[in-house]
């Protein structure tokens, strides 16, 4: 006699450590294999777009601090640079460095996180604190630049709240000169490991068509082995004044657009951006960070989409102005909230245990993806 | 690269009075209107015509326009009545990297719009966020539940601009 199988349904999250945050997933499973995977999230859904609406534009700034906590600096980047955009203010070039500055080393922290999270999702605890440590110096940069280690609401509508910090430039250069070498330990300790490459090449995999059919941007896109980062491909701010490549997964420990390549890309990525910032603090010109600023923001009737390269992807805004003090809509397009979605695509097929490993790999943060 | 004029001039000639109108007075970006029980098959077009090309979904988002006629009731909560919503795409073409925003506006008392799934797979969650967000029904959506906002929320559409704050749910004074 056949012994009778059926499928069963699994609850994964919310409060689960290895979703980052609270999001359940309801796993339908065949013994060990995923058959799909229903995410649903809203759980730290806090009405930011409605918000906006009762506030004035400057208003806003701090409230997106608080959507991709571990990249404040750069969502306030694309706001600001969505609004002046809108109002066409020029904006000094010494702000738009220190833009860049903050940008590329907030990339660097945020990359620090999924990494370092990613290694204790798998089950190496090592590299995590390595990476947190690393973190906490960049962190410290922040602090002594505006006061505050994770949300900043420094990056205002034309300007900056404070010029940097006498001390930033030295700190930050010692702070290069130290992290390069720890990049190769994090490889050493990590990236060529033999059991975390058994875990993550070949998981996951994400073909590239599927990628851009869904929206997926950022390190995930280039992971998939598209060479496509908006610093490059839809420029803004000083972006095109350095010289630096743009990292693409290339399948080097299996299948182009595994779990390995969405790691590994990251690493590289944060090379890039030791480049990026090396090269700004050497042209960094003189001059007032805070002489642009508006007095009063009332930008004229009218609407704009403008998109920047957050370290989790395409950051977009869409800001429609009905000519008063208020927003009339900001929709904030936020890259985790798309990779979400191509999520259940990545894990069927797979294993239980590959579902933390796929899901560190895609490097979400709820904050933005529940706004 | 083609830029969105152009673009409306090719629409115009395929989908005639589908195709609204292009509009370029206001800043920053001009949009092309379309009617929103054609949006799915005139993005089939624009995702596979081989000078057009937008494999890709930037962003959609829904809106209230908020044109309809206003009153106020003896607390002084806005009700309005009549007008439209609106949704807007923000597509691009990653191999001829242009852009295109297209506008699709629909009835505020009947609100239903055909989905794009079937073209841009991400659209999916945007839809239903739009859904959750403004009651904007799409049709032919696989799978239209709301998605921010609790499955059981029953008190309307947040974000319409003359949502009202439900006095209890769930047993909880609202506002706390």
């Amino acid at each position: 006699m056949a012994l009778k199988t059926e499928e069963m349904v699994l609850n994964m999250g919310p409060q689960h450590p290895s979703t980052h945050g609270v999001l359940r997933l309801e796993l339908q499973i065949d013994g060990e294999i995923i058959i799909d995977v229903i995410p649903h999230i809203g759980y730290l859904h806090r009405c930011f777009e409605k918000h906006c609406e009762a506030m004035t534009y400057p208003q806003v700034i701090p409230y997106t601090d608080r959507m991709d906590y571990l990249a404040s600096m750069y969502n306030e980047f694309g706001y600001a640079l969505a609004m002046e955009r809108l109002m066409k203010i020029e904006v000094p070039e010494r702000v738009e460095y220190i833009r860049v500055i903050m940008g590329e080393l907030q990339r660097i922290a945020s990359h620090l996180v999924a990494l370092g999270t990613y290694g204790a999702d798998i089950g190496a605890f090592t590299p995590f604190l390595f990476c947190f440590r690393d973190r906490e110096r960049i962190l410290h940069l922040f602090e002594i630049t505006c006061g505050a280690r994770l949300l900043y609401n420094y990056i205002w509508i034309g300007g900056l709240s404070h010029d940097l910090h006498p001390d930033f430039i030295r700190l930050t250069k010692e702070f290069i000169k130290d992290f390069r070498p720890n990049v190769k330990e994090l490889n050493e300790l990590l990236s060529y490991n033999r059991i975390f490459i058994e875990r993550t090449a070949n998981v996951g995999v994400l073909p590239i068509e599927t990628a851009i059919n869904y929206g997926v941007s950022g390190p995930n896109l280039r992971a998939s082995g598209m060479k496509w980062d908006l610093r490059k491909d839809d420029p803004y701010s000083v972006y095109h004044k350095f010289d630096y490549d743009i990292p693409i997964g290339k399948g080097e420990k299996g299948k182009t657009g595994d779990c390995w390549d969405r790691y590994y890309v990251r690493v590289l990525e944060m090379d890039e951006s030791l480049k990026i910032i090396e090269q700004a603090i050497e042209q960094i010109p003189d001059g007032d960070v805070t002489s642009a600023i508006p007095k009063r923001v009332k930008p004229p009737e009218g609407q704009i989409y403008t998109r920047v390269e957050n370290p989790r992807g395409e950051l977009g805004y869409f800001i429609i102005s009905d000519g008063s003090i208020n927003p009339a809509r900001v929709k904030v397009r936020a890259p985790s909230f798309v990779t979400m979605q191509v999520f259940p695509e990545l894990c069927k097929g797979f294993m239980v245990a590959d579902v933390v490993a796929i899901l560190g790999s895609v490097d979400i943060v709820l904050g933005e993806i529940d706004r | 690269m083609k830029t969105a004029e152009e673009i409306f001039n090719t629409l115009k000639e395929k989908f005639g009075s589908s195709i609204v109108e292009f509009k370029a007075d206001k800043p920053v970006e001009p949009f092309i209107i379309v009617n929103p029980l054609e949006v799915d098959k005139i993005s089939l077009f624009l995702k596979d015509e081989k000078d057009l090309l937008f494999d890709s979904l930037m962003n959609l988002s829904g809106v209230d326009d908020a044109n309809g006629i206003k009153e106020k009731d003896d607390k002084g909560l806005e009700t309005i009545k009549g007008g439209t919503l609106s949704v807007y795409y923000h597509i691009e073409s990653t191999k001829l990297r242009h852009k295109l925003t297209l506008k699709a506006s629909t009835d505020r008392e009947k609100p239903e719009v055909v989905t794009v799934t079937e073209v841009w797979k991400g659209a999916d969650w945007h839809e239903r966020e739009a859904y959750d967000m403004y009651g904007i029904i799409f049709l032919n959506h696989p799978d239209l539940r709301r998605i921010l906002m609790p499955y059981d929320w029953e008190f309307g559409f947040p974000l319409r601009k003359d949502y009202k704050n439900p006095e209890f749910y769930q047993g909880m004074k609202v506002p706390y």
